[in-house]
């Protein structure tokens, strides 16, 4: 979608907010925030492309204004209550409802120790040859999207030159509309010289 | 389908506490007294991201780089299995992709529309990474952004922009500075921070090591 967070290129902002020995986390809260949105998606009711797209959702102003666990926060809590795993009435509680059933987290610390070093690979099989050969030229698309694209504005309608082939993925805006069921594409690398 | 009322689901994050501490007390409790997260869990990734993963893994597979020149052509071939012979793999980090910088060309490593990062080999981002100042300007005017931490390119470098995908993470192998032969790789490690493998820094000359 074309809101504030396709940031490349936009004009006005100032200087690089630079911090010499900054601390992994600045807060504690931070880290708290990291996990429970982490945590959340081995429910499986979203995938990542659709997590990145709950930031993008976010009121524009309210979006530039968040600090990066600030939108985490904000993100987890709104994707939990689209799934139907927390109620707004709950969010304003602080506390499950009377009637909430109690659940078992789907993974634990030494579950989720066991599956950082794993991670999900985007790279699927498919047969068709690569799209594109290195040295291409090609013209990126130039339409909007309402939903998840990882197209930024600034490299729309550009002629750019392929410079590698990474194999099959899933394109991120059909993972985030058909629940990661998308036809899987070639994905290529493309240098734009300015 | 009726249409979903946007400002219903999306916008459940404005029923919560202002304060940012507070909201995060909240969405845990939340969270765990529902069964969604085990608190331990939760402790464990803290751990993990404030003591195990880090740049400092990054430094170990450029200081192999530039010692073993086998090393280097495989890291560069394929980056991924390059980085998991030294252990690192994983969580945004699953396709990885090695740039080399030299005398005529630098790599600087960007996500313009989140905060993409190769968490394996360098952990957590830094707060300037994840702003729209870093994000918004690098592309548009990289060397007055590179001036900006200290990094002063001669003109007739070519200087390469990574604006990362949703798929692909970037990892810059900066130069070796001059006076290094005789180091060992722990020695040569030490030189390599963070910021040379994003490329807004170089790596440390031996005497400011």
């Amino acid at each position: 979608m074309d809101s504030v967070h396709d940031l490349g290129g936009v004009e006005g902002f100032g200087p690089i907010p630079i911090e010499a020995d900054e601390p992994v986390f600045h807060a504690t809260w931070e880290g708290r925030i990291l996990g429970c949105r982490f945590l959340m998606g081995f429910w499986r009711l979203w995938n990542i492309d659709a997590n990145r797209h709950s930031l993008e959702q976010l009121p524009p102003a309210e979006y530039l204004a968040m600090s990066y666990y600030e939108k985490w926060a904000a993100g987890v809590v709104n994707l939990s209550a689209e799934k139907g795993l927390i109620t707004p009435a709950e969010v304003e509680a602080g506390h499950p409802s009377a009637d909430a059933e109690p659940r078992t987290p789907p993974v634990d610390a030494a579950g989720v120790r066991a599956f950082l070093p794993q991670g999900r690979p985007a790279a699927r099989e498919i047969d068709d040859a690569p799209v594109f050969a290195v040295g291409d030229k090609v013209r990126t698309a130039r339409n909007m999207h309402t939903g998840h694209t990882r197209l930024p504005r600034y490299l729309r309608g550009r002629v750019g030159e392929i410079i590698s082939h990474h194999g099959p993925a899933c394109l991120p805006r059909h993972q985030f509309q058909n629940g990661g069921r998308g036809r899987p594409t070639s994905l290529h690398g493309a240098l734009q010289r300015s | 389908m009726t249409k979903k009322p946007h400002h219903e689901h999306t916008h459940v994050h404005s029923l919560l506490p202002s304060d940012p501490a507070l909201r995060a007390k909240a969405i845990e409790t939340l969270l765990v007294e529902k069964g969604l997260v085990d608190p331990e869990a939760v402790d464990a990734l803290v751990d993990v991201f404030s003591n195990e993963i880090g740049p400092q893994n990054g430094a170990q597979v450029v200081a192999r780089a530039w010692r073993d020149p086998d090393y280097r052509a495989r890291l560069l071939a394929d980056g991924t299995a390059a980085i998991a012979e030294l252990g690192f793999s994983g969580m945004q980090g699953e396709h990885m992709v090695a740039v080399e910088n030299s005398a005529d060309t630098h790599n600087v490593v960007v996500c313009t529309l989140c905060s993409c990062y190769p968490w394996p080999v360098l952990g957590l981002p830094p707060v300037w990474y994840k702003s729209p100042e870093y994000r918004a300007r690098l592309v548009r005017e990289p060397r007055a952004v590179l001036d900006e931490f200290g990094v002063r390119l001669p003109e007739d470098i070519e200087l390469r922009v990574w604006d990362s995908t949703a798929e692909i993470r970037y990892l810059v192998i900066p130069q070796r500075p001059a006076g290094t032969e005789a180091m060992s790789e722990a020695e040569l490690a030490a030189l390599v921070t963070r910021d040379s493998m994003i490329g807004t820094g170089f790596a440390l000359s031996p005497e400011a090591g």
